[in-house]
């Protein structure tokens, strides 16, 4: 079983809060999933590659020549807050570094 | 004019006597989805300031032809959203590389198609934009993700239109709404530009009512690209030359698992009718089995929402895209505006590919989940090597009713068994319309070797040319 | 209780490239916020990397100036992490197959040589910047974002600040001499972390380590990792314990502050990296790299040492930067007295760089000038007093010795013709110096020299006056 601290912990490492209303629903649908999940340990894989890619090509690269593309007012166009040319974010507030 | 009456090559013989111009058929598209899309939601943004280009050469039978764009494709200067809040205002300044290819092409492209948010379903349900109907009874779901796309052609919005599969996104709605749709070979369309879900899965495809449109149209946009450095250098065939061929000779393989008992009665009918039809026009059927489409389902849960749960991080609130306004600090910018811009499905395979990635957990479920592919994938390669086409049923059901399954993630997922083993082994797969059940579209999956899209287009267009289903209207349209 | 000390050093060296590792956006330093950015280097949606092949043949460059195993297969994996400075949320780096492993460098530390192992060394992209401000807020620039990386693990093999030191002083010479990097620290194209901790000699279990940052130079990172030796010995003689720390390094007081106690390992979900190829480095490749690399310090200080009869130490400075001995090589090259190119180099040069706080290139000085100006002292056209002021214009306007001694008069008088008369001249008149010579007393050549020279205008070429004045002397 996972635990509501288990899924907590995961949404903080994927920057994602749920409310306790959120928690209680989505604790068992995970809950589903992964046991779901654990079926693949019926699987006896041992010595099995694993296949992360499915491609016919290797040694791809790319000449090292310079392609101007976009302006910097094309990629600031998006960007919810800017200054200067940057790229404008509220501070970390970390304590014990400041 | 009626498009559901038309074709490619039509349009361009209308184009080419002069009885239509490129911006009339435009035109009448827009007047088109402006009256459908009433009834269907097919498009989050219609593409009203399209330049259509003037300067036709009608020797290109793409020429003028209006095409629609799933909204996880991105388009210079057109709202781009992948179905989602957190880019509901998200203005591409690049285009994907298959829009510059359709524009070469002098294609209209005439609107982005709702779809599943962050392709992320197979109802169409999950669009922050509002649920798509079904042109075939509106009260049921087109499919997804790809729903937008598979309602405009069904309806006849448009003749054609691009997709993008990464369980089935194209070839589960083709399936529900009565259309042709293809997902290629792994590496055969560039991906640059293509949102990313599932890196390694993902590909960009076409749906179209008729199989030689998606001929057309995808020779027109597949090939190498220098900027994805997974695409095939292999030449591209004129895939209209598989069409029509004679199948005598051809061997397909059943496999057991894809007739077996998740699969309705009534669908199961209506596929094997269609294998009989192989089989009297001298097809050879070889009944096979692939062992592992058991786990299927769970390896490409945990393979595609780990990959995605990396490829939407970049949807921070910071360089584009929703930011949350309550915030005080850093870390409330990054979890208000991911946890107010993402609806509950994208969280739950965010969460889950986290869960599968993070220490401790990796090897029982991301690595693990990466061996089992391996078995797929040679399970495949074994067939392959006496069958030149897999064939079976695209879906177990035929689409389902709006609302009925959304509150159950497990049996939403359990509807992808058949169309995700062609993503997990990279092959090409498609789906042609093969008959009707419950009153609604059925549709027959068929399975190439990699890099063997051609032998689907003879399948296809032959199974085409036999049940001519396209002469049927979708009956949720009438009045 | 006695304790030996184990230093582990991270060092991320930027690589010398038109392009980003992953974006074919310009590679620059210096350039205004967000203008050598792109949608890749944005991490825009729909965006996919592209190997820059230079990066990575630099990369192999520096592994194999390290003595290191390139390794023959390799994919790149992600890095996933929320910073401002870090688009994607992921960088893209080699976690499972790392470019090259097992190398090492030699160092000597007080006459001592020591073998220090590289662990490995990946190439991974750079991050943009993130500049805090007093207002609450914090300013990216994702210019850097993409910049091609090496980050250079050492083993725990280190065993004092000194040889720290000694080891980033021997890394970075290496790798500049590879030219595949700047490897400036002002500049950031060199940036180091190190970790250290203590134990009791003779206890086989390492003891706990704090990570050091903000070391801006060199020096920081000796004065910091010898202020921990100290405070960490501290606290375990009086029987604390060590905590897992990342702390800073403050130049004005010398000493290190806490910044964070480590929890657990940071959980970063590595993952093989699906939009980019695996790569086969392929040996012949590998060997065409090798054959390219420049010679190493190593290699030319033992050639000047053996083949031109340069004094070790001197050797070693002219090998301290690239810069300096590629100079040398030219100067003697082009036909000067490598033993008075060396002491020029050593000498004026460097004193003329040191006051001007300027770099060889920044001057106007060219090995053919500097040649040039060596072979007009040697063959005695000039003096070394002379070859002082033609040098100052040398380097400082770029003017050509030969033709700005001969406009300006400078030539020295050295032919018989000359200065035979003048010396009998000056002879002539001294009658009381030739008879004190002849009884011995040396001071009256000095005397006469000066009144040749003074006759001369301070032309004269000493070296021919005291042998013509010794002949004629002994004439008489």
């Amino acid at each position: 079983m996972i635990t509501k601290e288990e899924i907590a912990h995961v949404a903080s490492l994927a920057k994602l809060k749920f409310n306790d209303e959120e928690l209680a629903k989505f604790t068992p649908q995970m809950d589903s999933i992964i046991e779901m999940a654990n079926e693949l340990g019926e699987v006896d894989t041992t010595g099995v590659k694993p296949t992360t890619q499915i491609i016919d090509v290797q040694n791809v690269y790319r000449e090292d020549v310079v392609v101007k593309s976009q302006t910097r007012e094309q990629l600031l166009k998006n960007v919810p807050e800017t200054k200067d040319g940057f790229i404008k974010v509220p501070s970390i507030l970390d304590k014990e570094e400041k | 004019m009626n498009i559901s009456n038309e074709t490619i090559d039509s349009l361009n013989q209308k184009l080419k006597d002069g009885s239509v111009t490129a911006q009339e058929l435009a035109n009448e598209t827009f007047s088109t989805i402006a009256k459908k899309d009433e009834k269907l939601n097919a498009f989050i943004t219609v593409n009203k300031d399209v330049e259509v280009a003037t300067d036709l050469d009608l020797s290109n039978p793409l020429a003028g032809v209006p095409i629609a764009v799933k909204d996880n494709i991105v388009t210079d200067g057109v709202k781009t959203t992948a179905g989602s809040h957190i880019l509901d205002n998200f203005m591409p300044v690049y285009d994907a590389t298959v829009v510059s290819k359709l524009k070469e092409n002098q294609m209209t492209i005439v609107g982005k198609t709702n779809m599943d948010e962050f392709a992320m379903g197979a109802s169409n349900e999950t669009s922050y934009f509002g649920e798509v109907h079904n042109p075939w009874n509106l009260t049921k779901v087109p499919g997804g993700s790809s729903g937008g796309s598979a309602a405009a052609v069904s309806s006849g919005e448009v003749i054609a239109a691009l997709g993008s599969d990464t369980g089935g996104s194209i070839r589960q709605p083709s399936s529900f709404t009565g259309i042709f749709g293809i997902k290629p070979t792994f590496g055969r369309v560039s991906r640059w530009g293509l949102i990313a879900f599932g890196s390694s899965l993902d590909q960009i495809g076409v749906m179209s009512k008729r199989v030689r449109d998606s001929a057309q149209v995808l020779t027109a946009i597949a090939g190498y690209d220098d900027k994805d450095a997974t695409t095939s250098k292999r030449e591209v065939p004129d895939y209209t030359q598989f069409l029509n061929q004679d199948i005598t000779g051809l061997r397909v393989a059943v496999p057991e698992e894809y007739m077996g008992a998740g699969v309705k009665p009534e669908i199961k009918e209506v596929i094997q009718n269609t294998i009989d039809l192989l089989e009297q026009n001298g097809a050879v059927i070889n009944h096979v089995s692939l062992p592992h489409t058991k786990y299927v389902v769970p390896t490409y849960y945990l393979i595609g929402s780990s990959e995605a749960s990396s490829n939407l991080q970049r949807f921070d609130g910071i360089r584009y895209g929703f930011r949350a306004t309550d915030v005080n600090n850093l870390e409330d910018v990054y979890v208000k505006s991911r946890s107010e811009g993402f609806g509950d499905e994208v969280k739950r395979r965010i969460m889950l590919g986290t869960f599968a990635l993070s220490a401790g957990y990796y090897d029982a479920y991301f690595k693990k989940a990466s061996q089992i592919r391996t078995l797929i994938v040679e399970d495949f390669k074994e067939i392959f090597k006496d069958n030149d086409v897999i064939v079976g049923p695209t879906s177990p059901t035929t689409a389902f009713g709006i609302g009925e399954e959304i509150s159950d993630p497990l049996t939403m997922y359990a509807n992808d068994i058949l169309t995700i083993s062609a993503n997990l082994a990279g092959v090409p797969a498609a789906s042609v319309p093969a008959g009707m059940a419950d009153e609604m579209p059925v549709g027959f999956q068929i399975m190439a070797n990699h890099f063997d899209e051609g032998s689907i287009f003879k399948v296809a267009s032959f199974i085409e040319s036999q049940n001519k289903f396209y002469e049927k209207t979708p009956t949720g349209m009438e009045d | 209780m006695n304790f030996e000390t184990t230093i582990g050093l991270e060092v991320h060296v930027e690589l010398k490239t038109k392009t980003k590792l992953f974006s074919p956006s310009a590679n620059l330093f210096g350039v205004e916020q967000n203008t050598n950015t792109n949608v890749i280097d944005f991490g825009f949606p729909g965006v996919l990397p592209t190997l820059n092949k230079n990066a990575y043949r630099l990369g192999i460059m520096v592994a194999l100036a390290l003595h290191a195993k390139v390794a023959p297969y390799t994919h790149f994996d992600r890095k996933n992490y929320f910073y401002p400075d870090n688009p994607k949320a992921f960088q893209i780096t080699q976690y499972e197959f790392p470019l090259a492993t097992d190398g090492y460098i030699e160092i000597e530390v007080d006459g001592k040589k020591k073998k220090i192992g590289i662990e490995e060394m990946h190439i991974e992209e750079d991050a943009g910047k993130n500049t805090h401000a007093d207002d609450g807020y914090s300013y990216v620039d994702l210019n850097r974002q993409g910049t091609p990386l090496i980050e250079i693990v050492s083993k725990p093999d280190i065993a004092s600040p000194d040889e720290a030191y000694a080891y980033l002083e021997k890394l970075k010479q290496t790798i500049q001499f590879t030219g595949a990097s700047d490897v400036k620290m002002e500049e950031g194209s060199m940036r180091v972390d190190t970790n250290i901790s203590i134990r009791p000699i003779g206890q086989e279990k390492y003891g706990v380590k704090s990570e050091l940052k903000n070391l801006n130079s060199f020096n920081h990172v000796k004065l910091g990792l010898a202020y921990e030796e100290k405070r960490q010995a501290k606290i375990v003689l009086a029987g604390g314990e060590i905590r897992p720390e990342t702390r800073r390094f403050d130049e004005p007081t010398g000493q290190t502050y806490l910044m964070r106690v480590k929890e657990g390992k940071d959980d970063y979900r590595y993952f093989p990296e699906p939009d980019l190829a695996p790569l086969y480095i392929d040996a012949e490749w590998v060997d065409e790299i090798q054959k390219s690399i420049p010679e190493m310090p190593d290699k030319r200080r033992a050639r000047y040492i053996n083949e031109l009869e340069i004094p070790e130490y001197d050797a070693g400075i002219l090998t301290q930067t690239l810069e300096m001995s590629n100079f040398f090589d030219e100067t003697v090259k082009d036909g000067a007295d490598a033993k008075l190119a060396s002491n020029w180099l050593m000498g004026e040069v460097n004193a003329y760089l040191n006051d001007q706080k300027l770099e060889l290139a920044a001057t106007k000085l060219t090995p053919e000038h500097l040649a040039t100006m060596i072979k007009l002292i040697v063959d005695g056209t000039i003096s070394s007093k002379i070859a002082k002021k033609v040098f100052q214009e040398t380097i400082s306007k770029g003017v050509e010795p030969k033709s700005f001694v001969e406009e300006k008069g400078m030539v020295q008088e050295s032919n018989p013709d000359v200065l035979l008369p003048m010396i009998n001249g000056i002879l002539d008149k001294n009658d009381q110096s030739i008879e004190d010579f002849k009884n011995g007393k040396d001071r009256a050549i000095g005397f006469l020299i000066g009144q040749i020279m003074k006759e001369s205008r301070g032309k004269a070429n000493p070296k021919m006056v005291n042998k013509f004045l010794l002949e004629e002397l002994n004439k008489r």
